[in-house]
């Protein structure tokens, strides 16, 4: 994005931007105060509903339409902010929490305001300590100056803010979840239905948004659905985050509209593969990512949920793990997998299990001493995770072996003692800069 | 006992949530019962489970859950590396090879011969574009440490970075 054209990291276009004070001169709280003197709660559901702003957690679910299906008359309701972003590969809304803590907390409290609460909830992964303890002293400053609390604009309306540290699991992520975390239980997923919008929170009506999502509500309200379409595409509007890891020569986040190619995030962006390499292969949704092996055709793709979609892969929060020609996918599918392994909370078999002996045959084969049936047996167990447990952490374990396996089968078997790798095929890597 | 010393603080953790949802108060409850203590023994978690209304049982659980709750005693600080993929692929398992050595230790969770530290091996930590990079558990919360995007932090300087954490 051109200079001085970032929607949600405006910090990187006004210095100090997380002062309170230049935050204001520059319309902080400004969509905050029309919302709440001028708007009617549907009008502001409808505004959003209008832009086209998807869940930017994970998911892309429309954010207006997930507001609207509060289950009505039913109060208190909540507003819960996922900012437990723990995916390998995703660093994104630390940045926001760090550098534009106002906007976010804005969004944060349109979205209350929409949804008809009075509690906010931001629950921030434990290890981000030092964040919330910046964003406990804006939250006091907004007290102090009458941004939350009692009778806000001389209204009757009424908000709290509170912030929930989780303490290292990744499974909070996962709404349901959450929401049992900060229910002070482990932190294992809900049966749904019922869904959070019905029965979230102490079984409230409750709304659940990631951070980066509720960062986009405050443009929105201020300029309109219409201006936020100016980026993106018809059905993936507004821009996107990309946290750029792994084999890149500039690692780090970069706002783009999406619908940008995967070829100008990484040789414009991103400054190209690392020392040079060839692009052998990339992740697009962090370690949970189906496995996609570079190619023109996919770096000409454009970063929307339906482009990725159709290239058989998901955008997801879009943590883009780049892998260069050295790297051999069997040992990649064992570090994905013993995250997941580690993570699993334990609830269903299939998960808990499941990851267990994939990673113990994955650690055979990075040892070298399985045999070509290993490798099958790898397949079989995860074919048979697949579709079997209550939330999607199983799943994301086996996307990346599967996808691996079916485009890097040569990796696996070069590792086995019966695997022949001079047979395994050496595809041309697409050359840097292609 | 923390009820006694932290009166003021519990008060507030409490206030975060409905009166009736005292068990919303058990995971800040368990910070703040790890700084006091160091870390979270069967008297901790009776005393949570006490201030909350919640069997000990259930607080032990979510201890037990939660991996940054220790229900036993280490080094005065937990340094936490991440090797997941993304910090992997810029060279964490080596990096941390040489760091354990460099504090003259043999495998995850020693602690060294000065009891200052005990080096844990974590999931990632959410600083994938600053890899190498780790952080520190202790009484005062948990601290980022990493590299810049365009320097890799080396193992020198980071054994620098603990050896100014001392007596502090």
């Amino acid at each position: 994005m051109d200079q001085g054209k970032h929607i949600l990291f405006r910090h990187r276009d006004i210095a100090n931007i997380r002062d309170l004070d230049v935050y204001l001169a520059h319309g902080g709280f400004e969509a905050f105060k029309k919302a709440v003197t001028t708007m009617t709660p549907q009008q502001v559901i409808d505004e959003v509903k209008n832009s086209g702003l998807r869940g930017r957690g994970g998911a892309g679910f429309p954010t207006g339409l997930k507001w609207s299906f509060l289950t009505k008359d039913s109060f208190p309701r909540y507003v819960v902010i996922n900012s437990d972003e723990s995916e390998p590969g995703t660093f994104k809304d630390r940045e926001i929490l760090t550098h534009n803590p106002f906007q976010f907390l804005e969004g944060a409290m349109i979205t209350a305001y929409a949804s008809q609460a009075n509690t906010i909830y931001n629950y921030v992964r434990g290890e981000y300590w030092d964040v919330v303890a910046g964003l406990e002293q804006c939250v006091a400053q907004l007290y102090e100056r009458g941004f939350l609390g009692e009778k806000l604009f001389g209204t009757e309306y009424r908000l709290d803010f509170y912030h929930h540290r989780g303490a290292g699991a990744y499974i909070c992520g996962e709404e349901s979840a959450l929401l049992e975390s900060i229910e002070g239980k482990l932190g294992q997923p809900r049966l749904k239905p019922p869904f959070p919008a019905d029965k979230g929170l102490y079984a409230k009506p409750t709304v659940v948004n990631n951070t980066e999502t509720v960062t986009n509500v405050p443009f929105i309200i201020q300029n309109g659905a219409a201006a936020y379409r100016q980026n993106g595409t018809e059905k993936s509007p507004g821009t996107k985050l990309f946290c750029l890891s792994g084999h890149i020569q500039k690692p780090g986040n970069v706002e783009l509209p999406l619908g940008t190619t995967l070829r100008e995030l990484i040789y414009t962006h991103g400054g190209g593969i690392r020392e040079g390499k060839g692009f052998k292969a990339v992740m697009l949704s962090g370690a949970s990512s189906v496995v996609l092996k570079v190619d023109d055709a996919l770096l000409d793709t454009p970063l929307d949920y339906e482009s990725v979609a159709a290239k058989g892969a998901m955008l997801g929060s879009a943590s883009v793990i780049v892998l260069d020609e050295t790297v051999d996918l069997s040992w990649v599918i064992l570090k994905t997998t013993r995250f997941f392994k580690h993570e699993s909370c334990g609830k269903c078999t299939p998960c808990r299990e499941g990851t267990y002996w994939m990673l113990s045959i994955l650690e055979r084969i990075n040892k070298g001493g399985a045999a070509k049936a290993d490798v099958e047996l790898l397949q079989n167990v995860a074919s048979q995770i697949q579709n079997k447990c209550l939330c999607p952490l199983g799943e994301f374990s086996v996307t990346p072996v599967l996808a691996s396996l079916k485009a890097f089968r040569g990796d696996f078997d070069a590792r086995t003692t019966d695997g022949a790798p001079k047979a395994a095929p050496k595809k041309a890597a697409v050359a840097a800069g292609d | 006992m923390l009820s006694d010393k932290y009166a003021s603080e519990i008060t507030e953790i409490l206030n975060r949530y409905p009166a009736e949802r005292r068990r919303s108060a058990v995971m800040p409850l368990l910070y703040l019962a790890q700084s006091a203590y160091g870390h979270l023994s069967k008297e901790a978690i009776d005393e949570v489970g006490a201030i909350t209304g919640v069997a000990p049982t259930d607080v032990a659980g979510v201890v037990g859950f939660y991996s940054l709750y220790h229900d036993h005693a280490a080094g005065k600080r937990r340094v936490q590396i991440c090797t997941d993929l993304p910090c992997a692929l810029r060279g964490a398992d080596a990096w941390a090879a040489e760091f354990l050595a460099r504090l003259n230790l043999k495998k995850w969770d020693e602690t060294t011969a000065d009891g200052e530290f005990t080096v844990e091996h974590v999931m990632c930590i959410g600083a994938c574009d600053k890899a190498p990079c780790f952080q520190v558990q202790d009484s005062t919360g948990i601290h980022f440490h990493e590299s810049q995007p365009d320097k890799a932090m080396t193992v020198d300087e980071a054994v620098g970075i603990l050896e100014q954490l001392k007596g502090k």
